[in-house]
């Protein structure tokens, strides 16, 4: 299955190439690409049918657990089949679309991006491998939601999308590599058998809530929400696509194959209703209120996640089963859906649905598409939509607890869906009204209106013969989520009177009413505009310029601009740890009386000349305010130290820093005319506080110097190379020798340094900027 | 002898850490220069003092006898003197530009670079 994968990603990175060859037929390769994908996934139906997954190990960074391990059973094959066949049609679809784009290459480029990553999430075995691929679908996202990057809004909405759902997919990194710790395991085949010891392992808690945390990201529940209708910014097949069909499912996937390993306990199954049904209920209630049609539907998917998030949290083995039932048949009708309010758009110029008007006369096979998928949306017999509504009723309504209240929201949602059914299929394209037809740019080719009707019988043909085409994979599905005693499902249109069939022909008719008072909801946003001020939507931009204050605050503090704060802070952090290692180490320098008459009676005489002349030296050059003073008092306390070396023993040394010397001075008195004057510059304060800094900091110094000569020098360098100096290297001085001979490698560097030096003071020299040039 | 040296590195230190901390650019140079001869006193200081025998192997010698200076901290601070030449005569021309164009010998006045854009959102 990996060749799947790396697949995908050449023929994802070949795209603008082809479109430069191909032109509007690069859509050709780009369909045949997830039909092969397609094909080759069919050929797993018969083994993971019959009950046997398929597993298959690449190793990929095997020092840190991390495998490429892909994993078909039942609902890996079912998502695989369903993302790669909406990928043949979105693609197909696009191309149309996007139909003379100049970009259209790096939009299939995303495209194929995210489709692979999606097969990814969906087979990998390995959960830091399935990171890997969640996290490339999030910022394929981003990159196809910023498509139309000349907007400022897709560019925030991008952002928007991309903060939230990574956010929450950090959250699931942390939640995935404890759950790794935990069960000593990254393997999902492996882990699901640890069931006990992982409920009962300390980590249960954080693992489940930060997993959870990055599925309600990514499927936009309450109240991470509010990325998802701002994605409606990204080119409408991107819409059908990723926002509706699959990566906002990826959440519910994740949930639905950690439900075998972590669901089942109390705060797994109350925590996940309850926000599925609050989203099943903010979205539907908020879809009622839209008038642009991407908006509409963006607001149902939020709705129809929550119910599918809702099934899960029940957790019964018939809610599993009817989530995947509900699942299927979301993705067919909101893909069609979507698809066809791109057409309009596209026809139309425009997606507000007050100033969209028979559509249907001029459109007709569009309108034929629209009204397959909406029908099957408001759960008509005998579409398949109906059957998923009928499985999702009696899922909530037959919930081990909570029932009542689960199902008033699941039923509430649904009659949102049959007002918004009926907007889409009946009140733009056929409901007659005073206003004339809305006229129409150019009428739609057939990629724009075959895939959404394509869809649309599909939706039929599984509805009408849901056991002979999707049943078994649902089973399946059913299976690898919720254990061997599921599988029985028989999906049929007709259940007989129940109070399943009463709770469906009340929707029917209330769905009815709420369509006919359309026009009362949409002006709810204006009179409920302080609450949704309060909104999540608010919060997030609240935490944003939150965060992003906070970082500048930061930031001014630590970088203050001033060069003697950071040579502060250094030299203060230097004095604590040498302190630090003193005291850990009792490290004590032993200075007595004794010492002291020993140190000054040991002193020769021309020793104090040194002295004499370094000491108040010292002292001058920080205090004077000539140039010319400071110049020659720092030479002198060069040559004072040249004097020190010859003393003690180092003449090549002494040499060196009197010719050093003499060069800077006479360099310094070179450019001396054009450097500032001195002057004091300090207040008292700060003069204060650098004569302590700087008095603690010579205090510390010397003190480790006595410290260190307190331990006896041991060193096997200093006999070695008296030894060999003359017998290997032919050398009588013994530091010449070091320097050209034995470590001549450094002494090359040396030379290359000074160098690079004088390289850039030569150009520092020709260089000549003009006064109060910007620096 | 030796505390005595220890003290003088010790006092060259606390004058050159003085000068860094000064916001003139002039001084910040001198500053550095001092610096550069105080860790070469404590380097030479630290492979300890030897009086009047440097290390040279003798005429008549095929191996240096006991008392000699360690070579080793020697060959490592005339590394240090030649290259902090390099750093020096590079710092003056600089600091000769830097006043030459920003017109200013006050180090604080070169902070434009580590502001934050406050017109940034």
């Amino acid at each position: 299955m990996i060749f799947i994968i790396i697949a995908g990603l050449i023929i994802a990175f070949l795209a603008p190439l082809l479109h430069r060859l191909l032109g509007k037929f690069i859509a050709v390769p780009m369909v045949l690409l997830p039909l092969g994908m397609f094909a080759y996934f069919c050929t797993f139906i018969s083994p993971v049918l019959a009950g046997q997954p398929v597993l298959q190990e690449h190793s990929w960074v095997p020092a840190l657990g991390v495998n490429f391990q892909f994993l078909l059973d039942g609902l890996g094959l079912f998502f695989a089949l369903l993302i790669t066949s909406f990928g043949v049609l979105v693609m197909g679809y696009a191309g149309s679309y996007l139909k003379g784009d100049e970009q259209l290459g790096r939009f299939y480029l995303y495209l194929t991006l995210f489709m692979t990553a999606m097969i990814g999430v969906v087979i990998s075995n390995n959960i830091l491998g399935l990171l890997v691929f969640w996290e490339l679908t999030s910022i394929s996202s981003y990159l196809l939601i910023s498509y139309k990057h000349k907007y400022e809004v897709a560019r925030a909405s991008a952002l928007q999308a991309l903060l939230i759902t990574n956010g929450g997919g950090l959250c699931l990194m942390a939640g995935l590599i404890l759950l790794g710790i935990a069960g000593d395991s990254y393997a999902i085949t492996e882990l699901v058998q640890l069931r006990p010891e992982l409920l009962a392992h300390d980590f249960y808690l954080p693992v489940v809530l930060l997993i959870m945390l990055g599925a309600f990201t990514k499927s936009a529940q309450f109240p991470f929400h509010v990325w998802l209708p701002n994605a409606m910014a990204a080119p409408t097949p991107v819409s059908a696509y990723l926002h509706s069909a699959t990566m906002v499912k990826a959440g519910v996937y994740l949930l639905a194959r950690f439900t075998p390993m972590l669901g089942g306990t109390e705060v797994w199954n109350y925590t996940i209703m309850a926000v599925g049904a609050t989203t099943a209920v903010v979205g539907a209630f908020l879809a009622l209120q839209q008038l642009d049609l991407k908006a509409i539907l963006a607001y149902t998917t939020i709705s129809a996640l929550g119910s599918l998030v809702t099934l899960i949290g029940i957790g019964s083995t018939f809610a599993l089963e009817a989530m995947m039932v509900f699942l299927l048949a979301h993705a067919l009708y909101k893909g069609a859906l979507f698809m066809i309010a791109g057409t309009v758009d596209h026809a139309t110029g425009t997606r507000d649905t007050t100033k969209l008007h028979l559509l249907g006369r001029r459109m007709p096979m569009l309108a034929a598409a629209a009204v397959l998928s909406s029908l099957s949306m408001a759960g008509i017999i005998p579409f398949f939509g109906f059957i998923g509504k009928e499985l999702l009723y009696e899922g909530a309504f037959e919930a081990p607890s909570y029932a009542m209240p689960l199902t008033i929201g699941i039923v509430f949602s649904g009659i949102a869906f049959v007002a918004v059914a009926m907007r889409l299929g009946y009140g733009i394209f056929f409901r007659k009204s005073a206003h004339e037809a809305t006229a129409i740019g150019h009428a739609p080719e057939p990629g724009l209106w075959l895939p959404p009707l394509l869809l649309g019988i599909a939706g039929l043909v599984f509805g009408l013969l849901p056991n002979l085409t999707v049943t078994p994979i649902l089973n399946a599905a059913g299976v690898s989520i919720a254990g061997a005693e599921a599988g029985q499902l028989e999906l049929a249109l007709w259940h007989g009177f129940n109070p399943i069939l009463l709770l469906t022909i009340l929707t029917i008719l209330l769905g009815i009413v709420a369509y006919v008072f359309t026009n009362v909801f949409t002006t709810w946003p204006v009179h409920l505009e302080r609450l949704y001020n309060i909104g999540p939507g608010q919060l997030y931009y609240f935490f944003k310029r939150i965060s992003a204050r906070g970082a500048k605050g930061l930031t001014g503090s630590v970088q203050s601009g001033y060069l003697r704060y950071y040579v502060a802070t250094i030299i203060i952090t230097f004095i604590f740890l040498v302190i630090g290692a003193i005291l850990q180490e009792n490290l004590y320098a032993v200075i007595t009386r004794d010492t002291w008459i020993k140190a000054f009676s040991e002193i020769r005489i021309y020793e104090y000349i040194l002295l004499i002349l370094m000491v108040p030296a010292t002292i001058y050059v920080s205090q004077t305010n000539s140039r010319l003073i400071a110049i020659t008092t720092m030479s002198l306390i060069g040559y004072a130290i040249a004097l020190a070396y010859i003393f003690f023993g180092a003449p090549d040394l002494a040499a060196t820093q009197f010719l050093i010397e003499t060069l800077t001075a006479v360099l310094f008195v070179l450019v001396l005319h054009k450097l500032p004057t001195l002057r004091t510059i300090k207040t008292y304060r700060a003069n204060l506080a650098s004569i302590t800094l700087s008095t603690v900091f010579g205090a510390t110094m010397a003190y480790v110097m006595v410290m260190v000569r307190q331990f006896p020098l041991d060193s096997e360098l200093k006999a070695y190379y008296g030894e060999a100096s003359w017998l290997e290297a032919k050398g009588r001085n013994i530091v010449n020798v070091i320097l050209v001979d034995f470590r001549a490698f450094d002494t090359l560097g040396e030379i290359t340094v000074l160098a690079v030096a004088a390289l850039g003071i030569f150009s520092l020299l020709n260089l000549y900027p003009e006064k109060g040039d910007q620096l | 002898m030796d505390l005595i040296f220890t003290i003088a590195v010790g006092l060259l230190f606390a004058a050159s850490l003085y000068m860094i901390l000064h916001r003139h650019l002039f001084k910040l140079i001198v500053g550095l220069m001092v610096f550069g001869l105080a860790s070469n006193l404590y380097v030479f200081a630290i492979g300890r003092l030897t009086r009047e025998q440097s290390a040279i192997i003798p005429g008549d010698a095929d191996v240096a006898f006991e008392p000699f200076a360690d070579p080793v901290p020697q060959a490592l601070i005339l590394t240090a003197i030649v290259i902090g030449f390099g750093l020096q005569a590079f710092a003056i021309v600089l600091v000769k530009r830097l006043y030459q164009v920003s017109d200013s010998e006050d180090i604080d006045e070169l902070k434009n670079t580590d502001k934050i854009d406050s017109t940034e959102k």
